[in-house]
């Protein structure tokens, strides 16, 4: 992991769980696996805050810990993966998509799993339904049934997974971490991998669950203790049959939703609707029969696309025809032939998909930082690969002056690369070629680690904000408490304008421009997500198929 | 050298060979071949690009619409949800010096950590806070109190016999005795309530030595006891 991957984490992790985790994280971020006593001794933190931490990390996934890798009876080592704390950036993503696909059922599922890291079943779900019926009118409330059956979608659909069980080879004395391995015992050869949760057979198999009833209200209960009363529920002491098994969610499937979209939306904007529809449809036909990682979907028959078109898209056949047809010929590629039997067999490239898009997206940050000239000497590399400058020049169409200065800034930028290919083996300047060229994974990657860098400065600038007028929020706050606190006790109406004054006319502008910064700043965040997203998937893309 | 550099043929000689170094003719070839001609060269470079630069282009707004508002919404209600969670941690503030009106919330707070039990059989025994020799420990110790309540309650009938069989004695010793008695309620009392604090809130070694000094008390009040038997 680089710099800016630590220092963002280091941000996230401060804001969701507070200093201590972050400390706690960033330290073994940088100095990769270590045991209980290491982390104590070099954070200089106690060790019932280094417990709670670590158990903390632990419980949301951000941190796996195996032991015996020095051998059997070696204290458990920790190690925080840098990937599952930069997810945290893209929960707001995680919690609308399931509540675009399931509804405000799915959205608290999920987001109540996102808060809590892992959780049973029961648990969830009494949770979901008391908060559910909190927002229902009076008299009305949820049934847990309903919820269930919404969890249970979201694991048929992969959406949610068990998380995996703790490896059996715990030793006993892990209690004692610094205890030290008997000289001469064969070191064991364990497995140094943790477990993935998908080699876990039963990993979406869901426990038979005994739980009838209906979410609580809790009376009169104030908007605050909302939290805290759904806590109070989940504490009911009551078995379920599903004790012990807990449910995470799966980001991997997530992704590959979102990849789909990407790639529906992208060609809805590149051709047309109708066209966009036939992708989905294919997309969503391949969707069980095609791993995760495959570069391309399973081939597909014009027939079969052609059957399960919903009808309510009333594509006739031969408009399907062209349509694919179309497809073909883009050259973004996001549709490929894979044969001509059963009226043509027609695949979706997935792979080529996420590098055009990847493609088109370093293509629009050189047009937006260096105009739309310097983006057109970017595109001309790209698609001639290696150009001497002259050339660049004269293809691009652009002064020989004008031109030299943006090549030499893109080249200074890292965004162009300079390769030098001499004649003679002394390369005198005068025998050698100067062929500029652009390598668009390494760009991509650079590009990542600016978008990095960009959510770690967007959350610094916001801290910086809020901290710069935290007297005035607090003030802010401490009103609305009384406000509220009175408008439930019935006070009178001028009695209430009388506290709402208390906040003065200046103020409240200072309040209303600062509530629009951080709004900013905190949407940033979201949409800068989206490209790191992109970029993430590219490159992982192409590191399957190397 | 001074002297060499003073004499003119040789300051000649080096300003002849500055200025070959520095010009553009110090290329053996064509440069005009590479596509930098005179003049058309950009400036040089000196030192690292500004850290704030200017930006020629302005950024394009953010995106907005319904799903960006939504997204927004989710972010910042997450992170105030997180912050209040137990599974945010706050470090061990030291006692603040003036007692602050969001201390209500903190002490909220706190009793939402105590509730947090994660799943063990997911986590690394030694993770496991030693909870249970702690749990232990107060009952004894309750025991204990009480036993020395009782005891404090027969020290106190008994000495107020001792009073007023020694109703002779000086009036300085009756004072005392006093005096100790109520010291004596007073820090029963105290006890008696910091001991239902402690109970609620986390065991840490400050509490041992605490009841300890709770064992000590009875042991001094009959200390006491013998002391006030010899006036």
């Amino acid at each position: 992991m680089t710099a800016q991957e630590v220092r963002l984490c280091g941000l996230l992790l401060r804001e969701h769980f507070g200093e201590v985790v972050e400390k706690v994280g960033t330290h073994l971020l940088k100095g990769g696996a270590q045991n209980l006593r290491t982390i104590i001794h070099e954070t200089g933190i106690s060790l019932d805050l280094v417990k709670k931490s670590l158990c903390v990390l632990v419980q949301h996934g951000a941190c796996v810990f195996r032991s015996g890798r020095k051998g059997a009876g070696s204290p458990a080592e920790y190690q925080t993966c840098c990937d599952r704390i930069l997810r945290i950036l893209r929960y707001p993503r995680y919690i609308y998509t399931a509540k675009t696909l399931y509804g405000d059922t799915g959205e608290l599922i999920i987001e109540e799993l996102l808060q809590r890291g892992h959780m049973t079943m029961s648990g969830t779900i009494k949770t979901v339904a008391d908060r559910l019926t909190q927002n229902m009118e009076e008299g009305r409330s949820m049934d847990y049934s309903e919820v269930s059956s919404a969890f249970f979608r979201l694991v048929e659909t992969h959406f949610l997974q068990r998380c995996p069980p703790l490896a059996g080879a715990e030793p006993k004395d892990s209690s004692t971490p610094a205890a030290p391995a008997p000289p001469g015992t064969p070191a064991a050869p364990v497995s140094t991998a943790p477990p993935t949760p998908e080699s876990f057979p039963d990993c979406y198999k869901v426990p038979h669950v005994t739980l009838v009833g209906r979410g609580k209200r809790q009376l009169a209960s104030e908007d605050g203790e909302d939290q805290r009363n759904a806590k109070k529920a989940k504490m009911d002491s009551q078995t379920h049959g599903d004790e012990g098994i807990c449910w995470q969610v799966n980001f991997e499937r997530f992704h590959l939703h979102f990849r789909d979209q990407a790639i529906i939306s992208a060609v809805a904007n590149k051709l047309d609707q109708t066209s966009s529809e036939i992708v989905r449809t294919m997309l969503r036909m391949s969707e069980v029969t095609t791993s995760p990682t495959a570069t391309c979907t399973k081939p597909l028959s014009a027939n079969e696309i052609f059957r399960s078109l919903p009808t309510s898209y009333n594509i006739p056949r031969p408009i399907l025809d062209q349509y694919l047809t179309l497809l073909i010929d883009d050259p973004m590629e996001f549709v490929g032939k894979a044969g001509e039997s059963g009226g043509g067999m027609y695949v979706v490239n997935m792979h080529r998909a996420l590098a055009n898009l990847a493609r088109a997206t370093l293509e629009s940050v050189v047009q937006e930082r260096f105009g739309s000239r310097s983006a057109r000497i970017f595109r001309l590399l790209l698609r001639k690969r290696h150009l001497e400058q002259k050339q660049v020049e004269d293809f691009a169409m652009i002064p020989a002056k004008e031109a030299k200065d943006m090549l030499y800034t893109l080249l200074s930028q890292n965004l162009v690369q300079l390769q030098e290919i001499p004649k003679t083996p002394d390369y005198a300047p005068s025998r050698t070629f100067y062929l500029y060229t652009v390598n668009q994974l390494p760009t991509a990657r650079m590009l990542l680690q600016n978008c990095y860098k960009t959510v770690a400065n967007l959350v610094e600038r916001r801290l910086f904000e809020s901290k710069e007028s935290k007297r005035l929020l607090e003030k802010s706050q401490r009103i609305e408490a009384i406000l509220a606190s009175l408008q439930a006790s019935g006070a009178e109406p001028e009695q209430l304008t009388e506290v709402e004054e208390m906040i003065t006319a200046p103020e409240k502008q200072q309040l209303d421009a600062l509530r629009l910064h951080i709004n900013k700043l905190d949407s940033a965040e979201n949409q800068v997500d989206e490209t790191i997203f992109l970029l993430e998937s590219y490159i992982n893309s192409t590191a399957s198929t190397s | 050298m001074e002297h060499f550099t003073n004499s003119p043929i040789v300051q000649r000689r080096l300003a002849a060979m500055a200025g070959k170094g520095r010009g553009v003719a110090a290329f053996t070839f064509n440069i005009e071949a590479l596509g930098i001609g005179r003049g058309s060269m950009p400036e040089a470079r000196v030192g690292p690009s500004p850290l704030f630069p200017n930006t020629d282009f302005k950024p394009v707004p953010l995106k907005a619409g319904e799903d960006e508002d939504y997204m927004l919404a989710l972010k910042q209600e997450m992170r105030g949800t997180m912050q209040q969670l137990p599974h945010n941690i706050k470090p061990q503030s030291n006692k603040a010096e003036v007692e602050r009106y969001t201390e209500r919330y903190l002490k909220q707070r706190q009793l939402d950590d105590e509730n947090w039990t994660p799943d063990w059989n997911l986590l690394p025994k030694e993770l496991m806070p030693q909870k249970k020799k702690l749990r232990a420990k107060p009952e004894a110790k309750k025991k204990t109190v009480k036993i020395s309540r009782k005891d404090t309650e027969a020290l106190l009938t008994k000495l107020d016999e001792l009073e007023k069989k020694g109703d002779g004695n000086p009036e300085k010793s009756d004072d005392e005795t006093e005096k100790k008695k109520g010291n004596d309620e007073e820090e029963e009392e105290i006890e008696a309530e910091e001991y239902d604090e402690e109970d609620i809130e986390e065991e840490n070694d400050y509490i041992d030595s605490y009841f300890d000094n709770g064992e000590d008390f009875g042991a001094g009040s009959d200390d006491n006891m013998d002391a006030e038997a010899t006036y």
